[in-house]
C-alpha cells in the first residue's frame, strides 16, 4: 500500500467556508412549514450550547430534557456505549427519557436490503418522533446512521408535498402528531458540548494517551452541512467530532492518512458478506493507524464503526496483519475520565481486541475491577440480585 | 482477505436475453423516483467518488461507472449494473463528496429499490441469508439483538462470542439501565409501538414488497403479527 506523509492538521492555515450556509439551512423552511399547518416543530428545550456546522450556522445542542433514541446495534452487541451515555447525564443529575416506545430507525436494514421505501422509513422517523413530543422531550439520536437517516428524511419532508402528505395521512391513522424537530442532534454532539464540563470533573489523567479518531460515515457525509465543525480543530476542514472532546480530555489525538475512509461496515457486508469487511477494517484504517500513528486507542461515535472496527480485529491477527488497537466510543473515553467502572458502566468485556494494555497505562487495575464485576454477576446467578442497578454499578 | 469477484461484463451481451423493453421499464421506474432530480446533475467523470469508495477496493465496482451509465441513459449497461453491480456498494455515502453534487450512493438506493420491487434475480441472491434479520427489523423493531451474538453466526469474530453466548442472561441483567435487560431485542419496547411499526409496513407497501421477495417470511411475519394484534384487541384494523 502507499503511503504519503501525513501533514500535521494543526499546522494547516485554513478557515470555516461560511459562504455556503445560508443556501443549504432548512431551518426557514421547517418554521414556514409550520406557519402553514404541515407539522408541528419540537423545539429545542433551554437550556441548550450551541456549536458551529460546517458551513457556520449555529446549531443548538440540548443539556437535558432529552429522550434517547438507542441504537439496536449499540445496545445489543456493545451495550456498554448506550450505558456510558445515560451514566454521563446521571452524574450530571439531567433529566432524561429512555423510552420502550422506540423501535429502531430500521435504515441499517434500508440500506442493506432495500426492503422498503422512502415513505415508510419517514413514518417510521415520525412516528419515533412523535413518541418524543408527546412525554415532553427532546430527542438525542445514539446512532450515527440514524442520524444521518433521519437528516435525510428531514430533507426529502421539507422539499416533496407529496412524501409530507402521505406520512401526515399515516400518522392520522395513528393518531400521532406530526411532529418534526428543530434540530437532529447526535448524542456525539452532546458529549462534545458538555466536554468542558466533563474535563472539570475528570477523575482519570489522560495526557498519557494517544487516540486516532474514526467519524462515522453517516454522521458527516450525509446532510455534511448539519455537522459539527470548529475553526480550531482541522482548520475547519474536518468534522471537529470526537477529536474535540478528546482534546479536552488532554488526549493526543494522532492523525493518519485514511482518515476520511469509512470503516468498512457496509451494511449488509457486516452481515452476510464480511470478509469486506474485515478487510477494508483491517487494511484501510487499523493496520494504517497502528503504522502511522502507533495510538493506545482509536475512538469513534457510531454502532458500526466500534463493531466493525473491533470485531475485524481477529480475524486480521489471524492474518499476521497489524492489528490489537481497542475501539471504544467517545462516551465511553468520556465516562472513564469521569471515574466509571469500565466493566460495570463501560461494559468492555463485551468488546473483543485487548485493551487490558490500554487500562494499564491509565493506571486501572483490571483486574480488580473484572472481579468486582464479577461479584455483581454472581450475586445474579445466585438469585441474590435481579439486575445490576445504577447504585450497584458505582 | 477480499473474496475474488468475476469482472463486470461491460460488453451489454451478458443480459441480451433481456429485453430492451423491460430494461427501458426498469430504469424509468429509476427515474420516476422522487428523489431522482436530487441525486444526478450529470458527470464530469473526475472519478473522486471511485477515490472515496471502500467498495471500489476491494470490488470490480465503480460509482463512476454508475453514474456515468445513468447520466447516458445507457439503458444496456444500467441493467448489467442493476444485476450485477449495486449490492457491492457500501452505502458509506463517501461518494457524496462529488463536485457535480451527484449522490452516487443515493441512485445505487434507488437502483436496489426497483431491483427488489421487481424481484430481479441478483436481489433475491443478494438477500440469501438475509431474512432473518428482515424478520427481526419487521417483528420487533431493532434490526439485531443480543441473541443474534451466537459463534456459529460469527466464527470470524473469534472465542468472546462463545464467551458472550455462555453469559448472555446474566451478563444483560448486569446492565444498569434498566431497558437492556432483554435478550431477544436490544431494549425493551412497548406491544403498542410494535404494532404501529406494522401497521406502518402495511400502510406503505412494504409488506407488499416482503411478500415478492420472500413469500415464506411474508406469511411467518403475517402469522406472528395476527395473533399479537389480536392479543392486542386490533381485531377490525386495516391498512389502507
Amino acid at each position: 500500500m502507499l503511503h504519503l506523509p501525513v501533514l500535521k492538521a494543526d499546522e494547516r492555515k485554513h478557515s470555516m467556508d461560511t459562504e455556503k450556509g445560508e443556501k443549504v439551512d432548512l431551518s426557514d423552511a421547517i418554521f414556514q412549514l409550520e406557519k402553514e399547518g404541515e407539522w408541528i416543530v419540537q423545539r429545542v428545550p433551554e437550556p441548550y450550547i450551541e456549536l458551529d456546522t460546517k458551513y457556520g450556522r449555529k446549531k443548538k445542542i440540548p443539556v437535558e430534557h432529552t429522550w434517547h433514541h438507542k441504537s439496536c446495534g449499540q445496545c445489543g452487541h456493545i451495550p456498554g456505549y448506550s450505558a456510558s451515555i445515560f451514566w454521563l447525564n446521571r452524574e450530571f443529575g439531567l433529566d432524561y427519557h429512555d423510552p420502550t416506545d422506540q423501535t429502531s430507525c430500521t435504515a441499517w436494514n434500508y440500506y442493506a436490503s432495500a426492503t422498503s421505501n422512502p415513505e415508510a422509513q419517514a413514518a417510521v422517523a415520525i412516528r419515533n418522533f412523535a413518541a418524543a413530543y408527546e412525554v415532553g422531550y427532546f430527542p438525542i439520536i445514539h446512532c450515527g446512521t440514524s442520524f444521518g437517516h433521519y437528516k435525510e428524511v428531514r430533507h426529502a419532508l421539507v422539499h416533496q408535498p407529496e412524501l409530507r402528505r402521505k406520512v401526515k395521512a399515516i400518522m392520522e391513522k395513528l393518531g400521532k402528531p406530526f411532529v418534526i424537530p428543530e434540530e437532529i442532534v447526535h448524542y456525539s454532539e452532546w458529549v462534545m458540548a458538555m466536554k468542558d464540563r466533563i474535563a472539570e470533573r475528570q477523575q482519570l489523567d489522560m495526557s498519557m494517551i494517544t487516540a486516532t479518531v474514526h467519524p462515522a460515515c453517516h454522521y458527516h457525509k450525509l446532510i455534511e452541512d448539519d455537522a459539527i465543525y470548529d475553526s480550531e480543530i482541522y482548520g475547519a476542514q474536518r468534522s471537529a467530532i470526537i477529536t474535540g472532546t478528546l482534546q479536552a480530555l488532554g488526549i493526543n489525538v494522532a492523525d493518519y492518512s485514511t482518515w476520511f475512509d469509512c470503516c468498512g461496515f457496509g451494511f449488509r457486508h457486516i452481515l452476510v458478506s464480511r470478509d469486506f469487511s474485515r478487510s477494508f477494517s483491517v487494511q484501510r484504517k487499523i493496520g494504517v493507524m497502528i503504522e502511522e500513528a502507533n495510538p493506545d486507542v482509536t475512538v469513534t461515535h457510531d454502532t458500526g464503526c466500534v463493531t466493525t472496527l473491533d470485531q475485524s480485529q481477529f480475524a486480521g491477527k489471524a492474518h499476521g496483519k497489524k492489528v490489537g488497537l481497542p475501539v471504544m466510543s467517545d462516551s465511553q473515553m468520556a465516562a472513564l475520565a469521569m471515574g466509571a467502572h469500565p466493566y460495570k458502566v463501560l461494559q468492555l468485556h463485551w468488546h473483543n481486541t485487548d485493551n487490558k494494555a490500554f487500562l494499564e497505562k491509565l493506571g486501572i487495575d483490571h483486574e480488580q475491577k473484572w472481579a468486582e464485576f464479577q461479584s455483581e454477576v454472581k450475586k445474579i446467578k445466585d438469585g441474590k440480585m435481579e439486575y445490576m442497578s445504577w447504585e450497584d454499578a458505582k | 482477505m477480499a473474496e475474488t469477484m468475476q469482472a463486470l461484463d461491460l460488453s451489454q451481451n451478458k443480459y441480451s436475453d433481456v429485453t430492451m423493453e423491460e430494461k427501458d421499464r426498469l430504469f424509468a421506474e429509476v427515474k420516476s423516483d422522487d428523489r431522482w432530480e436530487h441525486v444526478l446533475y450529470g458527470c464530469y467523470e473526475c472519478g473522486i467518488c471511485v477515490a472515496a469508495c471502500p467498495s471500489a477496493r476491494f470490488y470490480d465496482f465503480s460509482p463512476r461507472v454508475i453514474a456515468q451509465a445513468v447520466a447516458r441513459e445507457d439503458t444496456d449497461l444500467v441493467y448489467t449494473l442493476m444485476a450485477d453491480s449495486i449490492w457491492d456498494c457500501s452505502q458509506c455515502f463517501s461518494c457524496d463528496r462529488c463536485p457535480r453534487q451527484n449522490s452516487p450512493g443515493q441512485i445505487i438506493t434507488i437502483m436496489r429499490e426497483v431491483a427488489v420491487k421487481n424481484g430481479l434475480t441478483s436481489a433475491k441472491e443478494a438477500l440469501q441469508g438475509y431474512g432473518r434479520i428482515i424478520y427481526k427489523i419487521m417483528l420487533t423493531g431493532t434490526q439485531v439483538s443480543p441473541d443474534m451474538l451466537q459463534p456459529d453466526a460469527f466464527p470470524d469474530w473469534g472465542t468472546h462470542v462463545h464467551e458472550i453466548a455462555e453469559n448472555l442472561d446474566d451478563w444483560r441483567k448486569a446492565l444498569p439501565p434498566e431497558t437492556l435487560h432483554t435478550t431477544e431485542t436490544s431494549w425493551t419496547i412497548d406491544d403498542k409501538t410494535i404494532i404501529e411499526l406494522y401497521l406502518i409496513w402495511h400502510m406503505t407497501g412494504v409488506m407488499d414488497l416482503i411478500s415478492g421477495v420472500d413469500e415464506g417470511l411474508y406469511d411467518i411475519i403475517v402469522d406472528v403479527m395476527e395473533e399479537r394484534l389480536e392479543e392486542a384487541g386490533y381485531d377490525d384494523v386495516t391498512f389502507d
